[in-house]
């Protein structure tokens, strides 16, 4: 019997490649896993029974739209909609032969951090399933720790890829900002929504990011991307490793992470990276409150077409705009009225220019620090979570609380900064993410650090208890 | 900047929100709280620094106007929750208090 637990993608198709095992098989394996432990977990919301493919199964998170399948976005407001087209990522993933397991559970329209405010109910981290698995891809990430999934896609905001992956142990990418369609994905905020590859290797990463990338002719935010090279170095040699100062010092910051980020960073040294400290004066500082005015803001018109007219839920009334209002209402969780609202106000007449045009005035901050930091060095290393995982129900009822889990995956996203988490050790048993940032398209550099540092931490990437 | 109530009211009719009563009052207070956090952005004097609406520098992207399939009405019905014909039913508009905002 295939073991889903340890077993890669990489492995997975070079068994298929060899006859060794069948697509019906590798199924058959994650059916059973997902049978034994997804009950606890609830990483998914919608199983597939079967596809015409026959290659490498995957997961997709359930904001990006596969036709014919329901997707809900973690949302009352879609809980029966079922697209009548493929987003292009899974369009890809399909031209390559990949199977669909089905769709993973995700904070309502990605509004979130720990995936509690989906309205299906949370995902469970399999390390420690009273806790959180972060957010708002958990499912995904919860999918590939607890080998309910060799890999799976999630999509990233403000965090939404890099967290979780920290949460659970694996690897996640938010590439850079144009490199993945975002044609058929629910929008949050155009100008920051990201897919990306949940793995639990490196070498996955590269291998899935590769089959999703590059210019779409159906979203015109996309462009073409550098040919993707499958890490295998096993040292840094010539890398100028930057430490920003205000990333691994910023308030809220648990020891056991920083003990955990600071041992990777010495193993950087050891690996033949030259390291050296930067700043990062006012993106960290002031990061947050740009991107909870911006995203917001558009997700305030993104989120405008859930009215009850053409899908999704209808509230019926006696004239439209009780309908439309009232179907809102009904649909819309706490997150998502309370992001509406934000960004409603800060588009408003009389408030635009406080609020919205000064946040698109600190994002150029932001970008050109970035900029700055990257005439020095070519990776910038930060733990990807100030916490390990938080117990569910923690930070539930605080909104800034959980905001604050974002902190230090923001910055890079306000600049469209490809930024990855890979997991670096424990504290209080509980895996720590290591963010390793990067320029815009510098995907392979990142795969190639990834890939190194992986290789000497020597993470295991099964949950202790699941072993 | 402490939000009030009937700006929670207003911002909710743009929206198109129907906010039960428990909501207003709890928006009415986390809207404050946030809006008082995220206010952070007005310490700095940026008046020399343009605005970034779209991180990468890509300029009118652009096709040949050719008129290529779009999608069947079938397919635009499919998750039609009212249809008429090729029509989307929805109650009629007739003014109200809060529509003529």
């Amino acid at each position: 019997m295939l073991d889903t637990l340890r077993l890669t993608a990489e492995e997975a198709q070079g068994l298929l490649e060899r006859g060794e095992v069948s697509g019906g098989e590798l199924r058959d394996a994650y059916r059973a896993a997902i049978e034994a432990r997804d009950e606890e977990l609830h990483c998914f919301l919608t199983l597939v029974d079967g596809d015409d493919n026959d290659g490498v199964p995957i997961a997709l998170k359930d904001v990006i739209s596969t036709k014919g399948v329901r997707t809900t976005a973690g949302s009352k407001i879609l809980d029966d909609y079922v697209p009548v087209f493929d987003s292009t990522v899974a369009s890809r993933c399909k031209a390559a032969g990949l199977q669909l397991l089905g769709k993973t559970n995700t904070d309502e329209f990605a509004m979130g951090s720990s995936t509690e405010n989906s309205a299906y109910g949370p995902s469970r981290n399999p390390w420690d399933p009273e806790r959180v698995p972060g957010g708002s891809g958990g499912g995904s990430a919860a999918a590939v720790a607890a080998g309910l999934a060799p890999w799976a896609l999630g999509s990233d905001t403000g965090g939404s890829i890099k967290q979780p992956a920290a949460l659970c142990g694996n690897v996640g990418l938010r590439p850079t900002y144009g490199t993945v369609s975002r044609y058929g994905i629910v929008a949050f905020a155009s100008s920051l929504d990201q897919v990306g590859p949940v793995t639990k290797t490196v070498r996955d990463n590269a291998l899935l990011y590769g089959i999703i990338s590059g210019r779409d002719e159906y979203d015109s935010t996309t462009v073409d991307v550098p040919a993707v090279e499958l890490p295998d170095a096993q040292d840094l040699k010539g890398l100028r490793v930057g430490i920003p100062r205000e990333l691994n010092e910023a308030e809220g910051i648990e020891p056991g992470v920083t003990v955990a980020v600071r041992r990777a960073i010495d193993l950087c040294s050891e690996l033949g990276a030259d390291v050296g400290e930067c700043e990062l004066p006012r993106s960290v500082e002031y990061g947050l409150a740009c991107y909870y005015l911006i995203a917001p803001a558009e997700a305030s018109s993104n989120l405008a077409r859930y009215d009850g007219v053409r899908y999704g839920l209808r509230v019926p009334a006696d004239n439209y705009y009780e309908m439309v209002a009232r179907t809102r209402d009904a649909g819309f969780g706490a997150e998502p009225k309370r992001r509406i609202m934000l960004g409603t106000y800060a588009l408003s007449a009389g408030y635009y220019e406080a609020y919205y045009g000064q946040a698109q005035k600190v994002r150029t901050v932001i970008s050109r620090e970035f900029a700055d930091a990257f005439e020095r060095f070519d990776v910038l290393l930060s733990p990807t979570s100030p916490t390990v995982a938080f117990r569910i129900g923690e930070k539930a009822e605080n909104p800034l609380a959980m905001y604050l889990a974002d902190v230090l995956t923001i910055p890079p996203n306000m600049a469209g900064l490809p930024g990855m988490s890979i997991p670096c050790g424990l504290s209080e048993g509980l895996p720590v993410g290591l963010q390793l940032i990067g320029a815009q398209f510098s995907e392979n550099m990142l795969f190639r650090t990834g890939h190194a540092l992986e290789q000497a931490i020597g993470f295991d990437t099964v949950p202790e208890r699941l072993r | 900047m402490a939000i009030t109530r009937e700006d929670v009211l207003h911002v909710a009719a743009l929206a198109r929100l129907e906010l039960t009563e428990d909501e207003i009052v709890r928006l009415t207070e986390q809207l404050s709280d946030i809006l008082a956090a995220v206010g952070k952005v007005s310490e700095l004097d940026l008046s020399d620094v343009p605005p970034t609406s779209h991180p990468l520098a890509v300029v009118n992207v652009l096709r040949p106007d050719e008129p290529s399939p779009s999608l069947p009405l079938e397919d635009v019905f499919a998750n039609a929750p009212d249809r008429e014909g090729e029509f989307f039913r929805v109650p009629p508009t007739g003014a109200t208090e809060e529509s003529s905002a």
